[in-house]
Order: structure tokens, then sequence, then C-alpha cells
């Protein structure tokens, strides 16, 4: 036992040494960052990032210098508190506050002590950083708007938030991160590189060079420029008509399928989310839960589309050859059917409807008659109704686009199976959901949807996915965006229908025929949709919805548009008015129509959106 | 029938080849520590590295020069061995160099030269010498006083230097004795004081004398057979009493304040978290950053010459008595490790050889060479760890220094030396 006591301390403490090792540096240390050394100084340089032009060139976001003032806890020493208060115009409370908040973040790592310094502030502040060990002032760009349109399209920055630095270790806290628009969706091109200096310090903070000779520095490299499709004047344009509406107007390029305007109203001037008053200025535009200014109407609002579904009804039908343009019916004021003899009401006037008559007075019967029989063309409903749906689907409705813009949504087109699982123990037929006919019933879609539907009739049969980006300095645009995407309508079937198309502004009785814009030829469709919302749940009809759908000029298509008024009423009335000044403004660079662009500018629509909340009984559709 | 030559040479090669490692390997990590920059000259002679390059060049001569000398000599001379060392240590209170507050130096030339470093083989010697004496009996308590005046002359020496970790090395002596046969009382009464001092700070005065008294009264009525005169647990107890409140008068009166700071932070007297931190930080911290060090090495670390707490010069000190967060840093858990291996096998290699001793002198020595070196291993490592208060050794072979360097290789040397004659003896 005496020889062993000597030789069992040591094991024993070999074995204790061993295992405070494990803890020290296996368990409890964690794997070597070089971020998190503060035996590295970590200097960063924001590069510039990539400005924003229009499609004509014209500069629609720079940027401005901002500077932060950033912590790292653990190195804070004792300080003057109260003059680093004064000079940051702070109180102490908002100090230790904000150090509170720092140091729950990370003791280690840079936390945003005071962000958005003012020039003057900074100016004083840094001479004066030496003296407090811990805080560092940090330059930033901060985004700089040369317009104060397209807030819904441009999107902002703000600082990225904990869950996108832990997931993305690009971002450090602080780093600001685009956050809607193209900032989000061309973060990448937009940031460029974040430069790093390494430098090695000693156990006083000082600086005694650059951590192996700078190998592991990265240099930073400036963002790219980019030009999105967005024409600044017609944009600006479609925001002025949009005024005191509510609603959305997305035009596109046919031939390329570039986003020329893409209006929401009600908006928001971009400048209200840069710099200190950002957070404060989005919250109140979050919170204003009646008119939504920060959501996209163009991309998000789903809704019926009405009338100008019909021009889809009659090329499935044309399609699947169960009608032809010789195709006649009588209108009797509404298409009578079933055997309970339900009347579908129709505003066309009645008489003998033509295809081309049929869209130019946009008659119910005519459509209901034409979708039935394209439904009743097979056995089968259920097979029938997933054949119609894929031709449908084949102009990007039903499903969400691919365009690059990061928020959207699919809408809805039914097929068989949706039916199916609607009426479970019940033979369904055309009869039954021949609402769809007339762009009711349960298809939905998003204005953007509309306008891409009318580019694919516009192309007679393919369109480009709709997108935003034109250029991208240094680099290319995604090949997706260069790729046509054919419909299952053959090419022939496209004539009969644009020329109906037409005739809603050309022939007499056509529901666009006051809309006509001298020197240009229109084809378009006007829609009314019927909807409702629950006051106090009680289910309440509010004015329908005016929409519109055009394509111009006829033979060279140079735009197709869609316009969106909530509780506009009939379609001609506002979306009609505002699709006809963006197209005129669009193509002849000014406006003739001057009443009608009077008429749009001046009136406005908040007194009909102020009705359901009025607590009063109220009349619509006036 | 093997020559003689042979024989005189039959050196352990097993211990050499481990010396050689800690020594190449300290050699690595001192150049690491002590470099800021490009390393020009391996043989700058103005820095650290290239001044420990010159100091193991003299130790291979050393080596060489006591491998030489015939073994008999160092038993025959341990006395005057020893007087010269005791001697060396007494001529400091007149020509000792003061280096921060400890007088442990003489300095010749542009050299300094510490001899308490050299007083622990010296002991060593003239400790084996005097339990290996046909007339010592360390049973008996007379012998057992003398031995301990043996250690405790350069150890009280070396105390009024003001170098109080050197002097708690001598303790190491203990296991020499206990190998030797002093009573395994004292093993108890050694353990349950420590235990007692310990908790006297932790938990105060008061409970540490109850609970003291509590045990010692439980073994009395419960556990002994033969129940003697209650007098002995009473007695037992007042003993404890008057050690619990000596021992706090002693960390309250006679420790300064940074030795009761250290044993503060190592106790965690302080309660608040905060504080505790702050303690951490301010006061101790050498400990604080090679922790710090330590741990950011992880599995492999970072890489030789490439610690960034090491170029940052983060640990004061580091190439001397913190080398070993170096190691950490550096080398991570593998290389640390590795280190921690190599001294338990150095060690236990020792006490092997020194159980095959035939003589007791050569036995005595080897048990003294290991016990050196294993407090001084327990120490330093232990204390760099945080395991242990902070108490500035070196690391026997790691650390800068040509006196601790050529201390511990002469204490190990004639070690080898004496095994390697032991085929002669008889």
């Amino acid at each position: 036992m005496r020889k062993l006591l000597l030789f069992l301390t040591v094991l024993f403490v070999g074995l204790i040494f061993v295992g405070r090792l494990f803890y020290l540096q296996v368990y409890a240390g964690v794997s070597y960052d070089i971020n998190e050394d503060n035996a590295i100084r970590k200097v960063y340089n924001y590069p510039k990032r990539g400005y924003v032009y229009d499609r004509n060139g014209e500069l629609l976001v720079a940027n401005q210098p901002s500077y932060d003032v950033m912590v790292i806890p653990r190195e804070v020493e004792p300080l003057d508190t109260m003059e680093f208060c004064s000079l940051l115009k702070i109180s102490k409370q908002d100090f230790i506050k904000s150090y509170k908040r720092a140091n729950n973040y990370s003791p280690r790592l840079p936390s945003v002590f005071l962000a958005h310094l003012s020039k003057e502030d900074y100016a004083v502040l840094s001479e004066k950083m030496r003296k407090f060990h811990g805080f560092y002032i940090q330059k930033r760009s901060l985004r700089d708007y040369q317009t104060s349109i397209g807030a819904n399209v441009l999107g902002f920055i703000a600082e990225a938030n904990r869950k996108t630095i832990e997931k993305d270790p690009f971002y450090k806290m602080g780093d600001l991160i685009g956050k809607q628009g193209v900032e989000l969706s061309y973060e990448t091109e937009l940031r460029g590189v974040k430069g790093v200096k390494y430098i090695q310090k000693d156990r006083f903070n000082r600086d005694i060079g650059p951590y192996k000779n700078g190998n592991h520095d990265i240099q930073a490299e400036p963002g790219k420029d980019i030009t999105i499709s967005i024409d600044a004047e017609l944009q600006a344009y479609g925001e002025r008509l949009m005024q005191n509406k509510r609603g959305g107007i997305v035009a596109i390029e046919p031939k390329t399928g570039e986003i020329l305007s893409l209006v929401s109203a009600p908006t928001y001037n971009p400048n209200l989310l840069v710099g200190r008053e950002r957070s404060k200025n989005y919250t109140k535009l979050y919170n204003d839960t009646i008119s939504r200014p920060l959501i996209d109407r163009g991309l998000l609002r789903m809704h019926e589309p009405g009338s100008p579904f019909k021009a889809l009804i009659a090329l499935t039908a044309l399609q699947e050859g169960v009608i032809d343009e010789q195709t006649k019916i009588t209108c009797k004021h509404g298409y009578v059917y079933g055997r309970n003899n339900r009347k579908m009401g129709c505003h066309c006037g009645g008489g003998i409807r033509y295809l081309n008559n049929g869209i130019s007075k946009s008659c119910n019967a005519y459509f209901a008659n034409a979708f039935r029989k394209t439904i009743e063309k097979y056995d089968d409903a259920g097979e029938a109704m997933d054949i119609w749906s894929d031709h449908i689907k084949s102009f990007g409705l039903g499903n969400f686009l691919g365009y690059d813009l990061p928020i959207g949504k699919k809408g809805n087109i039914p097929n068989g199976a949706y039916y199916d699982k609607w009426y479970p123990d019940f033979r369904w037929g055309a009869t039954t959901i021949i609402s769809n006919a007339i762009g009711q019933g349960e298809v939905l879609v998003t204005p953007i949807q509309l306008a891409n539907m009318m580019a694919a009739i516009a192309n007679r049969g393919y369109y480009y996915t709709p997108h935003i980006i034109k250029n991208i300095k240094g680099s290319s645009i995604p090949d997706k965006f260069k790729e046509q995407h054919h419909t299952s309508i053959d090419k022939e079937h496209f004539g009969p229908v644009i020329q109906g198309l037409f005739d809603v502004f050309e022939s007499r009785g056509g529901t666009a025929n006051f809309l006509k814009v001298p020197g240009i030829e229109i084809c378009g469709k006007t829609g009314t949709a019927e909807n409702f919302i629950k006051i106090d749940s009680v289910r309440t009809q509010l004015t329908d919805h005016s929409i519109f759908v055009a394509f111009a000029p006829k033979d060279d298509p140079k735009i197709a548009i869609a316009v969106f008024v909530e509780n506009g009423y009939y379609g001609a009335r506002w979306a009609g008015r505002i699709s006809s000044l963006m197209i005129e403004q669009y193509i002849k660079g000014e406006v003739t129509l001057k009443y009608m662009e009077k008429m749009v500018l001046e009136k406005s629509l908040e007194e009909e959106y102020l009705k359901p909340y009025s607590g009063q009984p109220f009349k619509i559709n006036q | 029938m093997q020559s003689s030559r042979t024989r005189n040479f039959k050196l352990d090669w097993i211990s050499i080849i481990l010396f050689l490692l800690l020594v190449g390997f300290g050699y690595l990590n001192i150049l690491s520590a002590s470099a800021s920059g490009e390393v020009t000259s391996y043989f700058d002679m103005g820095q650290p590295y290239g001044k420990q390059l010159v100091f193991i060049g003299c130790t291979i001569i050393l080596i060489v020069l006591i491998l030489a000398i015939e073994a008999k000599f160092y038993e025959r001379f341990a006395s005057l061995i020893y007087l010269i060392s005791i001697i060396s240590l007494i001529g400091l209170f007149i020509f000792g160099k003061n280096v921060n507050g400890a007088t442990s130096w003489y300095a010749i030339g542009g050299m300094t030269l510490q001899p308490s470093e050299f007083a622990k083989f010296a002991t060593a010697l003239a400790v084996a010498k005097y339990i290996s004496d046909l007339q010592t009996n360390i049973r008996l308590l007379k012998y057992q006083l003398k031995t301990i005046l043996i250690i405790l002359v350069p150890a009280f020496l070396i105390l009024l230097q003001n170098d109080a970790g050197s002097t708690i090395v001598y303790g190491a002596f203990f296991f020499v004795f206990f190998r030797e046969g002093i009573p395994k009382i004292y093993l108890i009464i050694g353990f349950a004081l420590t235990l007692l001092a310990v908790s006297a700070l932790k938990f105060g005065v008061l409970p540490s004398a109850l609970a003291a008294a509590f045990i010692v009264f439980m073994y009395y009525f419960f556990m002994q057979k033969k129940r003697k005169s209650i007098l002995n647990p009473i007695f037992v107890t007042l003993v404890s009493i008057v050690f619990v409140f000596a021992i706090k008068f002693f960390y309250q009166n006679i420790l300064q304040q940074h030795q009761q700071d250290r044993i503060s932070v190592w106790l965690r007297l302080e309660n608040d978290p905060e504080k505790l931190e702050a303690m951490k930080r301010d006061i101790t911290y050498n400990l604080h950053e090679s922790e710090k060090a330590i741990s950011s090495g992880g599995v492999t670390g970072k890489g030789f010459m490439e610690g960034t707490r090491t170029i940052g010069k983060f640990v004061p000190e580091q190439h001397t008595d913190y080398i070993f967060s170096t190691v950490g840093e550096e080398w991570g858990f593998l290389g640390s490790s590795l280190v921690v291996v190599l001294f338990v096998f150095l060690i236990v290699r020792i006490l092997h050889l020194a159980e095959l001793q035939k003589s007791q002198f050569s036995r005595v020595y080897g048990y003294g060479v290991a016990s050196i070196l294993f407090v001084h291993f327990l120490i330093n490592i232990g204390m760099v760890m945080g395991l242990i208060p902070t108490i500035g050794i070196p690391l026997p072979f790691f650390s800068y220094g040509g006196s601790s360097l050529w201390g511990f290789t002469i204490l190990l040397f004639i070690f080898i030396k004496l095994d390697a004659n032991r085929i002669n003896e008889w």
C-alpha cells in the first residue's frame, strides 16, 4: 500500500487533468470561430449597396452613409456614463436598456447600441470614441430614395433579425438586409460582399498587426446595380390615378414579360422606411389594418376575375371544338338551366349573340352555354373539368407565376377533384358550377395573373414569366425569364377572341366603347365582381369591384394591363378609365383624354370604403 | 559476462526519451509564446526562445558530466552538496537580486541563477542520505523530526525570500517519508487537516469545528471496538477547533492580499456571480486569460505559432509559469493531454525504477525525484487550468528558465545515473 500511494495519486491527478482539459476544450469549448475570438478585432467594411434604376435609366434608389454605435459588452470597461450619454444624446435609462439588450443577445458579439447617428453627432463622437472601450462606430450605407413612388416594388432594407443571423452566417447583428420587394429578391446581388479585416490585438486592446498577414481578410466588393423593368413615369402616373382608391394595377410588356408598372393603392412613401424613424413608421403602416398600405394588392389581392375570364371560356370552348365563330344563341336577358329552371341574369340587352358580340357585350348567356358545352363534351364531368382546368392553368392562373417578387398568391382554378370534394355525395355537372363561366364561382385570381393572362392572349398563345428585373450590372437575368410558356390553346383560336376584345372598344354596344383612346387599337374586357363581407357576422354585399383587363396595340402589343379597383362598381367605370389612361400614357407618353383623367384624379372612393364601418345600413352600386 | 563498461552505461532510455520529448515540446511552446512577429533568428539572445536554446545546449553538457561522475560520488558528497546549497540560499540575503518581490536570484554577468531550483535536488540527496543511514529509523519520532529539519531549513530560507510557491514544493517529501515507513496516522492527519482547512475557509469556522467534533465523537462511540478514555475525542476536537481558528487567522492576517484573493476565487468564496466574474477578471487575470486560451484551443488546437491569444500576449508570463496555456491553445485537447500523459509516464517510470533499486539511498532519492516532479506537475498544470489556487512555480522541463531547467535535469539525471549503476552495487 505504501508503494502505491504516490503511484495512484499520480494516475488520479493525471485523469483529473485530462478530464478538466476535456471539459475546457471539448465539452465547454465551442469550435474555434475567428468571429468570436476577442483577440482578433474585426473591422467590417460595408460596400456600397447596388443602385436601382428604372427601365429608362432613371435612378430610383441610391445610398446615404449612416453611422451606428456598436457595442461588444464583454469588452466594455467602466466609463464616464454621463459624458457618453450626453454625447449620444440619450438618457441613462436608454443606456442601461440598450446595454442590457446587447448583453442579452451576446456578451461576445457586437450589437447595435444606437442606430443612425446624425452627421453632427458622428463628428463629435468619433473623436472621443477611443475613450470608451468596447464601443465603436460602424459605418453603413442606408437607402436614399430619389423618388417617392414604387414603395411596394422597391421594398426596403432593415436590420437583419436574429433568426436570419442564425441561419446565414453572412449577417451579423446590425447588418442591413432586404426585407421586401426587389431589395429582398435581389439581396445577394445588391448587397455585394462585406469586407472584413482581421486584426490581432494584444491584451491592452491595442492592434498589433494584421492577423496572419491579412490572409483571412475579405475584400469588400460593391453590390451590383440593377435595372428594374418598371417605367417610373408610368408607375408614378398609375399611383396618381389610384389615389383615394384601393386596388392594384399591373402592366406587363407582353413581348418580354417585364413588369412595366405595379401599382398598389393605398401606398406609402419609401422614404418613411429609412433611418431612425423606420421602425416607428413601419409599425404605424403595419397597424393600419383598414387601408393596409403594406399589402401589395397587385400581387396579393385575390378576387373573382369576373367577365375578363370569359375570354378564356371562349378560348377553351374553341379549342375543345364545342363552339366556333358562327355558334349563336339567343339571349333572353339571362340563361335558364337545370331542372328548376334556374336563371343566370344577363345585362347585355338580349338578342342574338355570336362569339364576337358575346364578348363585346359581355353576354352571360353566351358563355354559360359555351362553358356548359365544354364540360358536357365528355361523359364524365370530372374528366371534363380537369381538361378545362389544365387549359386555364396554362395561362398561368391557379398557381404561383414564378415572378421575382417575394410575395404572391396562388389563386384558384378548380378541377374535377375539387368539386368531388365539395359535393361528396352528389353528381355535380356543368350547371352546378355554371358561375365559373362568367368568372364568378370558385375561380380566384390576382391582378398580376390577370395581366399575365392578357399578355398571353396578346401574344396569341404564350407568355414569359412576369419579372421585375431588367438588367443586373455585370451579370445576366435568370434564364427562366427568357423562356416562352405556351398555352394549350392553338394559335388560330386567338384571332376571333381578340377581335371580340377589340370590339369591346370599337363596336357601338361594346362595354368599353366610351373608353376608346384615339390612335391606339386597344383590346380589353370589362369585369364586375360581386363581393361580400361579414359585418357583425351578417353576410353583407358591398359595391362590386371594378375590374378591367386590356392590351394594346392590337397587332403589335406593347402593354398588357389589369386594373382592379375595390368597390369601384362596374368595370368600365374606374378600372376601365384607369386602364385607358395608363395605356395612352405608356404608348404616347402623354395623355389626351384630359376630361377622363380629371375625373379619375378628382373622384375619391373613400366614402365607399367607410360604408361598412359606419354602423349604418348603406346602399351599394350607386 | 558483460564487460563493466556496458554495465556502467545501462541507462534507462525510456526516461531519457520522455525527458527529451518534454524539453523539445517545451521549447516549441516557448518559441511560440515569446516570439513577437517574425522570428529572424532562433538564436536571438534578446528573446526567451533564443536563450532557452542555449540553456538546452548547456543541459546536454550537464547531462554528460552527471553521467560521467562515479555514482558513489552523489551518496558520498550528499551532505556537502546540501551544505553548499544552503549556503547559496543564505547568500541571497546579502547578494541576492530582487525580481518581482522575491529575492531569489543571483545576478552573474547578464545571467541570473536561482539557487532554490538547485536546492531541490540537494535536499533530495540529503534526505536520501539521512534516511538510508543505517542508524536512522524513520519510524521513530526523533528521526522523523531530524529528517523534517533537513527539509525545513531550505524551505524556510526560501520562504524568507518571499517565494512561497517554491516552499510548498518541499511538502513533496511527505510521499518519500510515507514510502519509507512513517506511521499511517500522519497520512490520515494530513488528509483530515487539509479537509478541515478548506472547509474552514469555505463553510466558516464554526460549522467546520462542529462537523469535526461530530465526526470524531461518532467514530468514538460507534466505530471503536475497544473504547478508550473519553479524553481522546475531546482532545482531538479541541485540536481541531484550535486548528480551524488558526487557519482563519492565518488566512486573514498572515496571507497577503493577493494570496487571499487567489484562495477566495478558487473556493468561490464570493457568492455574487457577477462580483466573482469581476474578481476572476481583475484579480486573477492570468488565470482568467489562461483558461480562456486553453478552452479556445478546442480539440485540435489552432496550430503551432497560430494561437491568437498567445500572439496577442493575453496571458502574462506565458512562457514561464503559464506555458501550459500555450499548449492548450495551439495544440488543443490532443496536445495538452499528451503532455499530461508524458508527465504521468515519466513519474510512474521513475517510481517503478525506484522500487527496483537495491540500495535504499537510490530508492529514497528516486522517490524524492518522482515526488518533486509530481508536485510541480500537480501545482503548475492545476493552477493554469484553475483547479487549484494560483501558485507560481514552473512546469518541469517545459517552462522557460535556465535555473529551473538545469535544476530539474540534475535532479532527474542523478537518479538515472544511480539507476544505471544499480547492477554494480553489492
